[in-house]
């Protein structure tokens, strides 16, 4: 009997619970009964497999999609895909979405008092590279006010979707901005329980890839559940 | 090397700019094998409202058991053009629609040579209101193995039929997820 190689539990105090208060959308949609704990099998530990082939190599400007260029400040942001372990996923799908540079998205529900850009769509995707290495040129997004309690504000940030290498590493985050006074102020980010794991959200600024003259870049690494041992290793360690 | 995982944040409520691109209801081209079947459902909250932002993700073998992923090993035929990968966004009411083929089996939870699963679909749920994705399964009615899949049998027999879609009279597959209440349907955690 072969054994399954299982990705390791979160570490408990780096994921939000469902039910968080202070974001109140969680009361009506949080599950109440315990989750049941299933072991992981082929159908968790595998996933969508995806590769460069899915994507345009222009799905990561988000700047060139339209007669004319956005307005707002002109970014890079760029990182890499690793697991707990530290290995590079490579060849995993990131979707990534946006407000423009006043706050406000391009959708039908976001009645925020803003400038729609019609040169801003605020959607790219990527795929990573072989070393797990990602990039998207984009501008950056504004903050804006939503109704979750007396003036709130969403700190501006960047939605990422990853799909790793298996439905057992799905992850959609949010990417923050540094030195932005909102973030101890945002539910969203609050209710991440471990101080690092917050600090983990909030990108940081890229002198090395910052283009002089042309635009800034910041730095964003986004790490995966890692799994337990390397196929060898368990080979190795076979009961 | 040990890495701090990355938080998990809530999709918002403008994920459709995200995920409608990628949006793939029909899972199964033309000339897969296997059953065709069609589910429908709608995700409610904790007050019975429909949820009209919500997303719900599909992974499934083909209909010989085989995961179309370089981690399945099982000695089964692999379709070149059958991903396994569904998204569908809800609709103004609540509702979704995916068509797809049924699932064969496959190995169980310690893996190659195990009794096999009840054909299944993995599924994981986004929505605003959700700081991280829900877990869960779809299977299917009048299915024999679903009496010892490894899975179910985790789950307490009162709240099993959460998980198992209901034949509708015009053929199609039912199965409504319901976040909260008397009927909440069982996430998993793995
Ligand atoms: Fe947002």
């Amino acid at each position: 009997m072969s054994h399954l190689n299982p990705y390791r539990k979160s570490y408990f105090d780096t994921q939000p619970d469902y039910r968080y208060p202070p974001y109140r959308s969680t009361l009506k949609r949080a599950p109440t009964q315990p989750l049941v704990q299933i072991p992981q099998t082929l159908s968790e530990i595998t996933g969508p497999v995806f590769s460069a082939r899915d994507v345009k190599d222009t799905d990561n400007d988000l700047t060139a999609q339209h007669a004319g260029a956005p307005i707002g400040e002109r970014m890079f942001v760029s990182g890499r895909v690793l697991d707990e372990n530290g290995r590079p996923v490579p060849n995993t799908l990131i979707e990534m979405w946006q407000a423009n540079a006043a706050g406000r998205y391009k959708h039908i529900v976001d009645d925020h008092d803003a400038p729609m850009d019609p040169n801003f769509t605020g959607f790219g995707r990527t795929v990573t590279d072989a070393n797990g290495h990602y990039r998207f040129k984009t501008i950056k997004p504004g903050a804006y006010p939503w109704r979750n309690h007396y003036n709130a504000w969403r700190p501006a940030h960047l939605h990422f979707s990853l799909f790793g290498q298996g439905f057992a590493q799905r992850l959609v985050t949010q990417m923050y901005f540094p030195g932005d006074p909102l973030l101890e102020f945002d539910p969203m980010v609050m209710s991440v329980p471990d101080e690092r794991a917050r600090q983990r959200l909030v990108s940081s600024f890229d002198w090395e890839n910052t283009v002089p003259e042309y635009a800034i870049a910041y730095h964003f690494d986004m790490i995966l559940r890692g799994r337990d041992a390397t196929p060898m290793e368990t080979k190795g360690n076979k009961k | 090397m040990s890495l701090l995982l990355t938080a998990a944040q809530t999709v918002g409520p403008y994920v459709a700019i995200g995920f409608e691109k990628q949006s793939l209801p029909d899972v199964a081209p033309a000339g897969v094998a296997g059953e065709r079947v069609v589910i429908t459902g709608k995700i409610f909250d904790g007050d019975g409202q429909p949820v009209t932002d919500g997303v719900i993700e599909t992974w499934q073998a083909n209909s010989y058991g085989k995961y179309a992923h370089p981690d399945d090993t099982q000695e089964k035929l692999l379709e070149e053009n059958f991903r396994g990968f569904g998204r569908v966004l809800t609709d103004a009411q609540g509702g979704f629609r995916l068509t797809t083929i049924k699932p064969g089996k496959v190995a169980g939870p310690d893996g190659l040579g195990s009794k096999e699963q009840a054909p299944h679909i993995t599924v994981a749920i986004f929505m605003r209101g959700l700081l991280k994705h829900l877990m869960t399964r779809i299977y299917f009615p009048g299915e024999a193995a679903n009496a010892d899949d490894a899975v179910l049998n985790r789950v307490p027999a009162a709240r099993r039929a959460t998980l198992i879609a209901r034949k509708a009279a015009d053929g199609t597959l039912q199965w409504d997820v319901y976040l909260q209440g008397p009927n909440e349907t069982v996430f998993f955690d793995y």
